[in-house]
C-alpha cells in the first residue's frame, strides 16, 4: 500500500482558466490544460505566443494573475518537476559539481551525489568532461550538462523551453536523444518549440498556442494531418503569422 | 634642484637598503589595512549579497546609503571612532584608542560600505542571469547567497581590492584614532604626512615609493588573477 502510494504520480497537472497579465497586457488568457502522465507534450506556436511563459507557470517560476495550477499529488518535500532552459546557466565550477548542485540542495550526501552525477553524465555522454569547468564547454555540451543536472533530480516531469533553439543539428540530435531516453525512463516530457520539424519528431500530442490562447490541443498525428483551426493550419503551412 | 634629487637618491637608498624604521612602518601599515580588509570582506560580502537577493521595505534606502558611504571622508570616520573609543566614549572601556586595533576598526568602517556596495552590484547582476535556474533547482534566495558569492568570486576579489586600495591610501582616519605614535601606530601615510611637514623628505619619499609600488602590485595581482580565472573557468 505504502509502496504504491510512494509511486503515485504527481500528474496530471491541471491548469484551470489560467491567465497572466503584465503591465495591463494579457500574455496568457484563459488557459485550461491537463497534462497527463505519459505522452510527450509539445507546446507549439510562433514566437511571442506565450509558450515560455506557460512553461514557467507550470514550473512555478511565475504566478498566474488568475486561475489555478494544481498537481494531483506532491512528492514529499521535493518538487516533482525540473526544467531545462533555452540558454543553460552553468555555475562557475566543474561539470560534475554542476550536476551535483541540485542534489546538494535536496540534501543528498556527497557519495550519493557523486555517484548520481557521474551516472547521469555517463548517460548524456559527458562523463569524460566531468572535471572540466562547465563554462568552458560548448553550447551543445552545456545543454547536455543542463539535461544531466535536471535528470539527476529524477523528475517526474521535465519542462524544456526551446532547448535546442541555439544549437546546431548535431547537438540538437543529441539533446533530443537524451530527452527520449528520459521519457523511456518514465519522465513526462513537456517542451516548447517553434520548430515544426522538431515537433513532428518528438510530439505525441500538440498544444498549439497563438497569441496567449490555446487554439488546439490534439494528438500529434491528427494535428499535423488535419489542424482544426486556421491559425494552426497557417502555421503548419509555414506562413508567417499575421 | 640638488636638494630634491638628493632626497630621491637617499629615498631609494633607504628602500634598497632595507632601512628597519621604514620597513617596520610598512609592516604595520600592511597588517592594519589587511586586517581591516579581511573584516570588511567577512561582513561586507554577505551583507552585499543579501541586499542583492532579498526584497524588503527600506532596501532601496539601504542601497543608496551604502553607495553613498563608499565616499565616506576618512577624517570623519576617524572622528566618530575616536569619540566612540575615547575614555569618556561608550566603548572607552576597551582602552584601544591609539593602538593598531583602533586603526583597524576605523579602516573597517571606512571600507565596509565599499565592499558591501560593490558586492551588492556584482551579485545583483549575476542574480539577473541566475535567478530562474537557481529557483528551478530548488535554491531559495538565502541558499543562493553562498552560491552566488562563490560564482562571482573573481569579480568580488576586485571589490575587496578596491577596499584594500582605499585603506592603504587613507591618512585621516588612522591619524586621528592611531595618533601616529612612532613604533606603535605610525603608518606609511601618516609618516609621509609627518616627515614632509618636518622636512625629512627622503623618508617621506621612500615611503611614498613603497606605497605606490604596493598599490600597483596589488592591482597587477588582481588583474592577473582575474585573467587566469577567466581563462580557467570562463
Amino acid at each position: 500500500m505504502s509502496a504504491v502510494h510512494a509511486r503515485q504520480s504527481p500528474l496530471p497537472l491541471v491548469l484551470d482558466r489560467v491567465s497572466l497579465a503584465a503591465g495591463g497586457v494579457a500574455i496568457l488568457s484563459d488557459i485550461s490544460l491537463t497534462l497527463e502522465a505519459g505522452p510527450r507534450t509539445v507546446i507549439l506556436g510562433p514566437n511571442g505566443a506565450g509558450k515560455s511563459v506557460l512553461l514557467r507557470l507550470c514550473h512555478g517560476l511565475l504566478r498566474p494573475s488568475s486561475g489555478a495550477i494544481e498537481w494531483r499529488a506532491r512528492r514529499n518535500g521535493r518538487r516533482p518537476d525540473a526544467m531545462v532552459f533555452q540558454r543553460p546557466i552553468m555555475l562557475r565550477r566543474s561539470v560534475r559539481k554542476n550536476v551535483e548542485y541540485g542534489l546538494k540542495l535536496a540534501g543528498a550526501g556527497a557519495a550519493e551525489r557523486r555517484a548520481t552525477a557521474m551516472q547521469r553524465l555517463e548517460a548524456v555522454g559527458l562523463a569524460h568532461l566531468a572535471g572540466r569547468p562547465a563554462r568552458r564547454l560548448s553550447g551543445g555540451e552545456q545543454q547536455r550538462v543542463a539535461l544531466a543536472r535536471a535528470w539527476a533530480l529524477d523528475p517526474e516531469v521535465l519542462f524544456l523551453d526551446e532547448p535546442t533553439a541555439n544549437l546546431d543539428p548535431t547537438a540538437t540530435r543529441m539533446v533530443e536523444a537524451i530527452m527520449l531516453a528520459m521519457h523511456t525512463g518514465g519522465t513526462k516530457i513537456v517542451m516548447t518549440t517553434h520548430d515544426l520539424g522538431q515537433a513532428r519528431r518528438l510530439a505525441d500530442e500538440i498544444v498549439f498556442l497563438h497569441r496567449g490562447r490555446i487554439v488546439e490541443h490534439a494528438p500529434a498525428a491528427a494535428f499535423f494531418a488535419a489542424p482544426k483551426s486556421p491559425e494552426a493550419a497557417a502555421f503548419i503551412r509555414g506562413e508567417l503569422p499575421v | 634642484m640638488p636638494e630634491r634629487s638628493d632626497a630621491l637618491s637617499t629615498a631609494l637608498a633607504l628602500v634598497a637598503g632595507a632601512d628597519p624604521a621604514l620597513w617596520s612602518i610598512v609592516g604595520l601599515s600592511l597588517a592594519v589595512s589587511l586586517s581591516a580588509v579581511a573584516l570588511a570582506a567577512l561582513f561586507g560580502l554577505p551583507v552585499g549579497a543579501a541586499l542583492a537577493l532579498f526584497r524588503f521595505p527600506g532596501r532601496g534606502a539601504l542601497v543608496t546609503l551604502f553607495n553613498g558611504m563608499m565616499g565616506l571622508p576618512p577624517v570623519v570616520v576617524g572622528l566618530v571612532v575616536y569619540l566612540l573609543l575615547s575614555r569618556a566614549g561608550p566603548l572607552g572601556d576597551l582602552g584601544i584608542l591609539f593602538t593598531p586595533s583602533a586603526m583597524v576598526v576605523a579602516q573597517t568602517i571606512l571600507i565596509f560600505p565599499i565592499v558591501a556596495a560593490l558586492a551588492r552590484q556584482t551579485v545583483e547582476d549575476a542574480w539577473l542571469e541566475y535567478e530562474e535556474q537557481m529557483r528551478s533547482l530548488g535554491a531559495t534566495p538565502r541558499r543562493s547567497i553562498p552560491t552566488l558569492l562563490w560564482d562571482t568570486r573573481f569579480s568580488l576579489a576586485t571589490a575587496v581590492l578596491a577596499g584594500l586600495g582605499r585603506a592603504s591610501a587613507e591618512v585621516g582616519a588612522v591619524m586621528i584614532v592611531g595618533g601616529n605614535i612612532e613604533g606603535l601606530t605610525r603608518m606609511m601615510t601618516t609618516a609621509i604626512s609627518l616627515e614632509t611637514s618636518k622636512g625629512d623628505l627622503p623618508l617621506a619619499l621612500g615611503l611614498g615609493i613603497v606605497l605606490i609600488a604596493l598599490i600597483v602590485l596589488i592591482n597587477a595581482l588582481a588583474q592577473a588573477m582575474k585573467a587566469l580565472a577567466q581563462a580557467r573557468y570562463g
